[in-house]
């Protein structure tokens, strides 16, 4: 970890330079988008390689099914679309072709979370995790950064069957460096924590670096792991530091329903550990519209602060 | 045949003018929005809500009113402004738009900006949604018209073809949708990405009577909107030839001002053009 809060990078260039270069190493790679290559940022792919890239218009669903055809001919598509879109509107897809049909379909969802602040509720997804997370067969994978994103091209192209790759638009910290491996299915330990642990999936892990060092000069040593496989789930980490730490905080851009806080909260009760809890998440209601990602975070209870109360609540509920 | 006077289609003008320029103010200052799809929809609104539609401000649920589904929600700019000229909502609330504390949505929301019909902003519902509303006006024995406004790239959606069988089965009259073929989406030009031609053809055979107009000659949208009123039995599609950016040479034609906002020194040159525009 190489983190730098003033270093900051596009996380869909990460996603988008990655998947042309690794393009050129792998030709059974295919891409689909649906009218959104300049936003997903395939682009940089088609460029390389118009005769695997296939923009079929703005018809998500169609687009799915399409990539199934592929993936049954032996290639590797990932088809692209936001998450609002590619999850929702071509669920009935997903569900029946990809995952109960157990294709090789890379499944990338762009603009997730609340990351397109811009466009509003129409344009997040805040559940798309739940969803996925429960779908047989299907891994979920959740970048922190433009650097692991890049790296979960490889890492989603090279794992045989369905992957859900949830991308983000925003700009943001950069924490790994070319030397980080992405291991599917097993979480990292940023830094070593005593008294609680927390425990964050995706792009606001730069929040929970900058809130563990606040704490601790309150006095307060938090651990940091990262979570980048939300499925199939990594218990050992989650044991072994619940039970070193006694509390802990999940964070996460998305419902506190299904997502993170679920699957750790699961987790903890099927290992029969009982520690504090805490969620900092969307409190199932809607986003709205912003001018910008960070006032947007605040608002909906994601910031460095959120981060920081969380953790001295489940540290107070622990010491009682 | 109505004949509309040159008055009438002056001020028509003027408003869509005006419209443009709110919608790129409002754009340039939020730092985000469509400006391309919401100038090629300008002369469209401006006649819908200025000339065509019953519906009153003060009183946006009344039940019999004229319903308008903005089914291309990214151009909220437009739609936003002439809701505000209406009397909808004060017009400084455009200055507002996206900030954590206003009623304006980057896509329109029926539950916070009195005035708009339905939450739109993810493309191709627009149909569906008035067959619906026809079909409860219908059971309810309410008369009132749905009018959908469409983007091109919109119709490569499967939706659209399912709302649009709907319609047609249940021989909704009511229903007007209106195509703003402006032929340019996000990615490129629709007929790279994904052709919709022959769209003429297409429509017909869903069963639409269609109409095909230029959708920046006020006099030809007012005699579609009106021609509509006399076809009975089957939905109307209009379709609108129209440019996207419409009115701005550089945004004319050309993706990148799909969803970019502009600069201020764009913002100004913009603004002079459609100022100077047609005035004679
Ligand atoms: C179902 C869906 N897919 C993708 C998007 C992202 N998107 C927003 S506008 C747009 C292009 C729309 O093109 P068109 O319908 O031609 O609209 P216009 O040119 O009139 O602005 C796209 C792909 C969306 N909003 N909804």
């Amino acid at each position: 970890m190489t983190y730098d809060k003033r270093k900051i990078e596009s996380v869909r260039e990460g996603y988008g330079k990655a998947l042309a270069l690794y393009g050129k190493l792998n030709d059974k790679v295919v891409v689909l988008d649906a009218d959104v290559s300049n936003s997903t940022l395939t682009k940089y792919f088609a460029e390389e390689f118009p005769e695997r890239f296939f923009n079929v218009g703005i018809a998500e669903a169609g687009m799915i099914d399409t990539a199934v055809g592929l993936a049954l001919e032996g290639f590797i598509p990932f088809a692209n679309a936001f998450a609002s879109l590619i999850c929702y509107r071509a669920l009935e897809q997903i569900r029946t072709c990809v995952s109960y049909c157990n294709t090789n379909v890379k499944i990338a969802a762009g603009y997730s979370g609340i990351s397109d602040y811009k466009d509003g509720p129409t344009h997040h997804s805040i559940f798309d995790l739940a969803i996925m997370r429960s779908m047989p067969d299907m891994t979920v994978l959740v970048p922190a950064d433009s650097v692991e994103a890049g790296m979960m091209v490889k890492a989603a192209a090279e794992l045989n069957g369905p992957v859900y790759l949830r991308l983000s638009r925003a700009d943001m910290p950069v924490i790994f460096d070319y030397r980080h491996k992405v291991k599917i299915g097993r979480g990292v330990t940023l830094v070593e924590g005593e008294d609680l642990t927390i425990c964050c999936m995706g792009t606001l892990l730069g929040n929970c670096l900058d809130a563990a060092e606040k704490l601790r000069s309150s006095g307060i040593y938090a651990g940091v792991i990262e979570i980048s496989t939300l499925k199939p789930f990594d218990s050992k980490i989650i044991v072994d530091t619940a039970i070193r730490t006694g509390a802990m905080v999940t964070v996460e851009e998305h419902n506190i329903i299904g997502g993170l806080y679920s699957a750790v909260s699961e987790c903890l009760i099927n290992n029969n550990i009982s520690i504090p809890v805490g969620p900092v998440g969307i409190k199932d209601h809607y986003a709205c519209t912003s001018l910008n990602i960070d006032d947007l975070y605040e608002y909906m209870g994601l910031s460095v602060e959120d981060i920081i109360n969380i953790s001295k609540k489940v540290i107070r509920k622990k010491r009682k | 045949m109505v004949l509309y006077s040159e008055e009438q289609i002056f001020n028509l003008e003027e408003i869509s003018r005006k419209l443009r320029i709110r919608s790129l103010e409002m754009i340039y200052k939020r730092g985000a929005g469509h400006p391309g799809g919401s100038l090629s929809a300008a002369d469209i609104i401006a006649s819908l809500y200025f000339y065509k539609m019953k519906i009153d401000p003060g009183n946006p649920f009344m039940e019999n009113r004229d319903r308008f589904i903005l089914s291309k929600g990214h151009a909220s700019a437009v739609l936003y402004a002439a809701l505000a000229m209406k009397g909808y909502f004060p017009e400084d609330d455009l200055d507002n738009w996206g900030q954590l504390s206003c009623h304006l949505q980057g896509h329109p929301d029926r539950n916070k900006t009195p005035g708009v019909d339905m939450n739109t902003g993810t493309l191709g519902h627009g149909i569906n949604i008035a067959a619906g509303m026809l079909l409860g006006g219908r059971l309810k024995k309410i008369n009132f018209k749905v009018y959908v406004l469409l983007g091109d790239g919109e119709c490569q959606g499967g939706i659209i073809w399912e709302g649009a069988m709907t319609a047609a089965k249940y021989k909704l009259g009511n229903l007007v949708a209106i195509l703003d073929y402006n032929r340019v989406q996000l990615d490129g030009f629709v007929k790279d990405i994904m052709p919709l031609e022959p769209i003429v053809e297409k429509w017909k055979s869903f069963n639409f009577e269609v109409f095909q107009i230029d959708g920046h000659n006020i006099r030809q949208i007012l005699e579609a909107l009106d021609g509509a009123d006399n076809i009975h039995g089957k939905p109307v599609m209009i379709i609108a030839k129209t440019v996207k950016g419409k009115g701005v040479s550089f945004m004319e034609n050309n993706c990148y001002w799909h969803g970019t906002a502009p600069n201020k020194d764009q913002l100004e040159t913009a603004k002079k053009e459609l100022l100077e525009r047609n005035k004679k």
